[in-house]
């Protein structure tokens, strides 16, 4: 009998037979719906903060680095709404200014630690066996470096400033976002679907790009999502003990800092209004990101 | 030649005598779902008495599992329950303190799921004697050698090994003897199986099945054997009462139950269950899903939905449970169909063509 | 079984120890410029120095072999000279160790007692206080240790003047009351966390078969609390809260410069700041190790706890 055609193109992608594996699913707007009332909430808080991290510095109606001294720590006053920080710089324009710094270096970190670890994940579970337990060892063994530690060590060797502190977390993540995710992926490879892919010939790289990264998409917007929230308590943090983004620069973490002197001396709001800025956004992204979690885990 | 039927009670005194050790009567339970109060389990009535093994069958949602926890006070906070449940003469829903754990120790209950209700971080051994320890004050050494010998009488050898061992290094059919080892050890009157083979495979049924038979005849112990499966339920019961919706639709016989149903449902259930000697060119089954309680029509049979014989007076009234040949049948058109219930799955082995 | 799962762990251990190591002494080598110009951290140095310097780091043996010397040194207690103060490492290190410690074990304390306490509380009685427990306890979580620092500061020792704002004390009693807000500072989020964990896991125990089945034996509640379900839900708790622990180490170092106290962790920060990178190296090694001990304590726990734990790693 004449071998059949179909394995005879078993290295074509085109498949004999409709293999319906389930798409990514439901679209942005319906996970947003999903996540309910105060998932909603948060999101709009995030947007927010995104548009001001986006135009901050053209809307704030006073300069944010041009110091005053004659008026440091002036309270509220006009048009200056939140007062004058330990510089005598405009609060209000400074929180404005400062959220570029603020949302720009948790993105990175999120974007580099998700990239490396999906790749990673993705990896261990498509091949399994030794490549994951190698994989796995070697980033268990990266879990003994906690994020700031590691920033703390690039900013000694390298001088201090945002990249690296962002480059640091980011590889301090990655081990987390790896571990998470792995265990999805390696459910999606184990469906049916994959192995009925593999029949048909499809390669590995289509079958995990197309299929298995798409599929545990809603995990992984979940999951950029919550560490979001923490790369920014740690950047601020970062940045708060010098180490990060250096002032006079504006940004959230550097204005605690900054305005600490003033607590002591009865002048606590410029610190708390930069606080207050840094806990609403990251209740925000905590709380979107628990609620996109508890849906990607809903999901059969 | 239409005779009055009987009332219930009168239809019970033609068994044979015996103050009964379990007496259920018009238990009705409604339960929180979702915001409302929800009925479970609608009028049941139930006896059991010394000795006797009554099965309790049913389908999913009918309330055989919420019966034996009504019975065995295991119901969900915010339950709503009705009626009452008498043990040995003495009322059950309003014991509490000393003499709960008295009637628990009288009362014991077997899980389905073995692996999921006993506790993992705990060892065997400590699984077993916790209520001989605690309730009945036995001390650690003696607790255990009564365990070991229980486990003997289980078909497990070697138990003071086995009681050092942990829960997960037993089999699921090991670990069910084990329950039923612990549920025996505080020597009760009543043994409440909740579908204890179910989670079973097909063989390690039948080893668990008879071990729980020969023990209960051993100890004399009363015993209410809830399943799905009518044949399981009349192979070690003296009497078996079907469920439905909630309520009780039949109680009889358990020889009796399945050539001589008195209620379309049960002959329904006996028709469905694949014969392995005959071939049919269809599994017979029943039009519909079963309904819990609270989906059943009200003021109706609740089986009229879906009863093959179906009539006007069917719609006109909840049935009552009405005396019949020694048992009892919640089917207004009982006496009318008796005798002909069994079609569809005869003696001769015909198939439908 | 469970002694082939403790030497895996120790195993780990040791490997995590050494890959920490190598990256923290390979820095030197990521710095710009030659090892020398790191290790005096930019500034120039006379000769002799200099000389000192490579004759101490073996500057001119193979990676591999500087390596190995400075890890030798390190478990021997060496760990280098600083460039800015002068003196040993170690006696620098040492002079500021029990200010950390005692920053951490304080807020561990906090967090253990408050947050398992009140965590077992909201979850054996339910609908106690249920929605607004769950709102506080998630803002709580989102509030960085710096900014409940300030914000302590700002209300505790400023407005109310409680406490003492800055510094460290001198005898024992005036260091616990200088390490109080610091110490709350840094358990505040973690405290949300695990009380909130501790909720779940005890509501989820409650609802347990096995729970039934000792219920339906008339095990006596309280001895069903403790025995069935605390000591059920202990695994995931003592998970949740050792590492939130282990996770204090790290973030210790903002909240002592925040409250300018004078432990490991802010001289980390000076130091990283000043460029002295033996410290640096010094302190890291120091704190690597004590969060990989911590992390290897909960696994060890872990393992006592969970009998079902024969070998394989914490995640089921």
């Amino acid at each position: 009998m004449s071998v059949a055609p179909a394995q005879q193109r078993a290295g074509d992608a085109a498949p004999l037979v409709t293999v319906r594996a389930p798409r990514g699913g439901r679209t942005a707007v319906g996970l947003l719906r999903g996540t309910g009332a105060a998932g909603i909430a948060s999101a709009i808080v995030i947007a927010i903060a995104t548009v001001v991290a986006v135009i901050g510095s053209l809307i704030a109606p006073f300069s944010p680095t041009l110091p005053n001294l004659a008026v440091a720590f002036v309270g509220p006053t006009g048009s200056h709404l939140l007062g004058f920080d330990a510089e005598g710089r405009d609060v209000l324009s400074r929180l404005l200014a400062g959220a570029t710094t603020s949302m720009l270096g948790p993105l990175a970190v999120v974007v580099g630690s998700l990239l490396a670890g999906t790749l990673l994940a993705v990896i261990a579970a498509w091949r399994r066996g030794l490549v994951d337990a190698v994989i796995g060892s070697g980033l268990d063994i990266l879990f003994a470096f906690p994020g700031i530690l590691l920033a703390v060590l690039a900013a000694a060797v390298f001088g201090a400033g945002l990249p690296a502190a962002s480059i640091s977390l980011a590889i301090a993540y990655m081990p987390y976002v790896a571990r998470v995710l792995r265990g999805a992926a390696l459910k999606e490879r184990s469906q049916p679907y994959v192995a009925a892919l593999e029949v048909q010939g499809a390669s590995a790289t289509t079958i995990c790009l197309r299929h298995i990264v798409p599929n545990i998409m809603p995990l992984i917007v979940a999951q950029a999502t919550i560490l979001f929230g923490y790369a920014m308590v740690d950047l601020a943090a970062i940045s708060f003990i010098g180490l990060g983004v250096q002032p006079p620069a504006p940004n959230w973490g550097v204005m605690i800092s900054e305005n600490q002197v003033g607590i002591p001396q009865g002048y606590p709001l410029p610190a708390l209004a930069a606080g207050g800025c840094i806990v609403a956004v990251v209740i925000a992204f905590n709380v979107l990101g628990e609620r996109l979690f508890e849906q990607a885990q809903a999901r059969p | 030649m239409t005779v009055p039927a009987p009332r219930a009670e009168q239809a019970l005194a033609t068994v044979p005598p015996g103050a009964p050790l379990l007496e259920v009567e018009g238990l009705t339970v409604k339960l929180g779902v979702e915001g409302a109060q929800r009925a479970v389990l609608r009028d049941v009535s139930l006896r059991i008495r010394a000795g006797e093994a009554v099965g309790l069958v049913g389908e999913s949602g009918s309330g055989k599992s919420m019966t034996a926890r009504a019975i065995d006070r295991l119901l969900p906070r915010g339950a709503e329950v009705d009626g009452r449940i008498t043990y040995d003469g003495g009322d059950v829903m309003s014991l509490s303190g000393a003499a709960m754990r008295r009637y628990r120790d009288q009362v014991a209950m077997i899980f389905q799921d073995p692996r999921a209700h006993v506790n993992p971080v705990r060892r065997v051994g400590d699984f077993m004697t916790e209520a001989l320890r605690t309730n009945l004050g036995v001390p650690p050494a003696e607790a255990a050698r009564r365990a070991a010998d229980m486990l003997g009488q289980v078909g497990i050898a070697d138990g003071r090994r086995r009681l050092r061992q942990y829960p997960h290094e037993l089999s699921g059919g090991m670990l069910q003897r084990v329950m039923i080892a612990a549920a025996l050890l505080t020597e009760p009157k009543l043994l409440l199986a909740d579908e204890p083979t179910t989670a079973l495979d097909v063989t390690t049924q039948a080893e668990v099945m008879a071990i729980l038979d020969d023990l209960r005849r051993e100890f004399g112990l009363a015993m209410l054997f809830i399943t799905h499966d009518l044949e399981l339920a009349a192979a070690i019961c003296d009497r078996t009462a079907v469920m439905y919706a909630g309520q009780i639709v039949e109680v009889r016989q358990s020889g009796l139950l399945h050539d001589d149903p008195l209620h379309p449902y049960t002959a329904a259930l006996a028709a469905a269950r694949p014969d392995i000697a005959q071939t049919a060119p269809r599994l017979a089954a029943i039009p519909g899903r079963p309904l819990s309680a609270f989906e059943a029509p009200v003021g109706e049979c609740a089986f009229a939905p879906r009863c093959p014989h179906v009539r006007d007076i069917c719609r006109a009234e909840t049935p009552e449970l009405i005396g019949l040949d020694g048992g009892l049948s919640r089917c207004a058109r009982a006496i009318e169909l008796r005798g002909q219930l069994t079609v569809g799955h005869g003696h001769d082995g015909n198939s439908d063509g | 079984m469970r002694l082939a799962f403790v030497a895996r762990r120790l195993a780990m251990l040791v490997a995590s120890l050494l890959v920490a190591s190598f990256v923290i002494f390979g820095a030197l080598y990521l710095a710009p410029g030659n090892p020398v110009a790191a290790l005096s951290g930019g500034r120039s140095l006379p000769p002799s120095s200099l000389h000192v310097l490579e004759a101490r780091y073996h500057l001119n043996q193979p990676f591999l072999a500087q390596y190995w010397y400075w890890l030798e040194n390190a478990v021997h207690g060496n760990l280098g000279i600083s460039i800015v103060l002068k003196e040993n490492v170690s006696t620098l290190i040492g002079s500021r160790i029990w200010t950390t410690a005692g920053l951490v074990l304080y807020a561990s304390l906090i967090i253990l007692v408050l947050g398992i306490g009140m965590g077992i509380v909201a979850g054996l009685k339910p609908g106690l206080l249920d929605t607004s427990a769950l709102v506080t306890s998630a803002i709580s979580a989102a509030i960085p240790s710096f900014v409940a620092a300030i914000a302590l500061i700002a209300l505790f020792a400023v407005k109310l003047r409680w406490f003492p704002a800055l510094g460290n004390g001198t005898d024992f009693l005036s260091n616990v009351r200088h390490l109080t807000l610091p110490a709350f500072a840094l358990a505040l989020s973690s405290l949300a966390i695990v009380a909130r964990v501790t909720r779940s896991a005890i509501r989820e125990e409650a609802d347990r078969e096995h729970v039934q089945t000792a219920v339906s034996r008339g095990i006596p509640r309280r001895q069903l609390v403790r025995r069935h379900i605390l000591r059920n839900a202990a695994i995931p708790i003592t998970t949740v809260s050792g590492i939130t622990i282990a996770s204090l180490i790290a973030v210790a170092a903002v909240v002592e410069t925040a409250f300018s106290l004078n432990g490991l962790g802010a001289y980390l920060v000076t130091s990283a700041q000043d460029k002295d990178l033996a410290v640096v190296q010094g302190i890291s090694l120091v704190l690597v190790t004590a969060f990989v001990v911590i992390n290897l304590a909960v696994d060890l726990a872990y393992a006592v706890l969970d009998p079902r734990v024969a070998l394989g790693s914490r995640a089921a």
